[in-house]
């Protein structure tokens, strides 16, 4: 659709106020368009124009805090990150995220969601507690180790990907791909000792058993994340450590400064470490 | 209670038992002109004739084979329909009941299935 001579676009607004509201109801609001809006300009415009106590989260407005994810034109996306001209209509319905509860309007209840991540240890857990406490300097990891977790770590936690997964949708038990994916990209990380902690939640009904594939939540991640590539490597990790055959890891250690080498002349000085 | 990433695991390795046994089965009944196995067909002709399924009935390979695809078969059928029934969102006590009725379930029919598999051992050797 060629978006050149669209002067007004319709914004379908899912509301729904909890004092007032038995159910959520669809409003129309119609705003001017201007080439370059995102949907959140969008909103915000409604908000000006015509709805005043339109709620919904937002903050950085560049794809990075996460807070916007809301289901646009039935799809989970983040309301900064997507252009009304990519929608190929002049119609843009947004509402919740759906699998959560509403708190109002476009706010879902993403506290079940991250109540299950913070269970799920999405830190870097060792035994040297005082290094943890009070660290002496940065932990050795080379390039192919990071390689194993990077793009799992590009995670914003929005909650589109628990919106879009089916097997979340139904399964009141089921941990959901975020949390997951993070638990698998500490597991991953060289510097981190804290497998056997998590396995105790993982290889329980609230793993990655559940999983059915569909990898809609791969589909939908605002981040280019692959949660369901996470499910399925954390859930070959889990069986191959059922056979005893997991390879025992040793956390990494701290990196070592160097010491009787000479700088050679041109080569900038390192930044300082950002801890010690 | 055995924990899942037990029972998944184990989920995976009878579809590989499975595979390999109904692979077996493939070989032996339809594809005997492609890969043919004198052995298991000994009187020639068509695997079904009757002087092949008696051979075959009277080979103690069969009856422990058709135990172990048994065995394979129910576990991976009835831990499945398992994760089915437990995303109906199920109680607790509802979900223990259908844990325990499947298990037993499975018992009975894998006791039942195994002395039927040797009996027709004992028939075919009394031929």
């Amino acid at each position: 659709m060629d978006f050149a001579n669209v002067k007004e676009v319709t914004y379908r607004v899912r509301r729904f106020d909890p004092d007032k509201d038995t159910a959520p109801h669809w409003e129309e609001y119609r705003i001017p368009y201007a080439p370059g809006m995102t949907v959140l300009d969008g909103l915000w415009l409604v908000k000006e124009l015509h709805a005043p106590t339109l709620a919904w989260r937002s903050s950085c407005r560049m794809g990075v805090c996460g807070s916007c994810g809301m289901l646009i034109n039935g799809s989970p996306r983040l309301g900064c990150n997507t252009q009304i001209s990519e929608l190929a209509s002049t119609t843009v319905a947004v509402g919740p995220l759906p699998n959560f509860n509403i708190i109002k309007d476009l706010v879902p209840d993403l506290m079940p969601m991250l109540e299950t991540h913070r269970q799920l240890l999405p830190f870097i857990v060792r035994d040297d507690h005082e290094e943890m406490e009070k660290p002496s300097g940065e932990f050795w990891q080379s390039p192919e180790e990071l390689e194993h977790y990077l793009q799992f770590s590009y995670c914003i936690k929005c909650g589109c990907c628990m919106a879009a997964c089916p097997t979340y949708a139904t399964d009141p038990v089921y941990s959901g791909p975020m949390p997951l994916a993070q638990a698998h990209r500490y597991n991953s990380d060289s510097r981190d000792n804290g497998f056997a902690h998590r396995r105790q939640v993982l290889e329980g009904e609230r793993g990655p058993w559940r999983c059915h594939f569909a990898g809609e939540c791969s589909r939908v991640c605002p981040k280019g994340v692959d949660p369901a590539k996470a499910i399925q490597l954390m859930k070959r990790e889990l069986v191959v450590d059922y056979f005893k055959l997991r390879e025992q890891r040793c956390p990494a250690r701290l990196a070592e400064t160097p010491k009787g080498v000479v700088r050679r002349e041109g080569i900038p000085e390192a930044p300082a470490p950002t801890v010690g | 209670m055995i924990r899942d990433a037990k029972l998944w695991t184990w989920h995976v390795l009878a579809g590989l038992v499975i595979f390999v046994f109904l692979g077996l089965h493939m070989l032996i009944m339809h594809l005997d002109d492609v890969v043919r196995i004198a052995s298991l067909n000994p009187a020639g002709g068509h695997p079904i004739d009757w002087a092949n399924v008696v051979a075959r009935g009277k080979m103690i390979f069969f009856p422990i084979t058709y135990t172990v695809l048994l065995g394979a078969a129910l576990f991976h059928g009835l831990y499945g329909l398992k994760n089915i029934l437990f995303e109906l969102n199920l109680g607790d006590g509802v979900k223990r009941a259908t844990a325990v009725v499947l298990a037993l379930l499975g018992l009975g029919l894998f006791v039942y299935g195994t002395w039927a598999a040797f009996a027709s051992l004992a028939l075919a050797r009394s031929l």
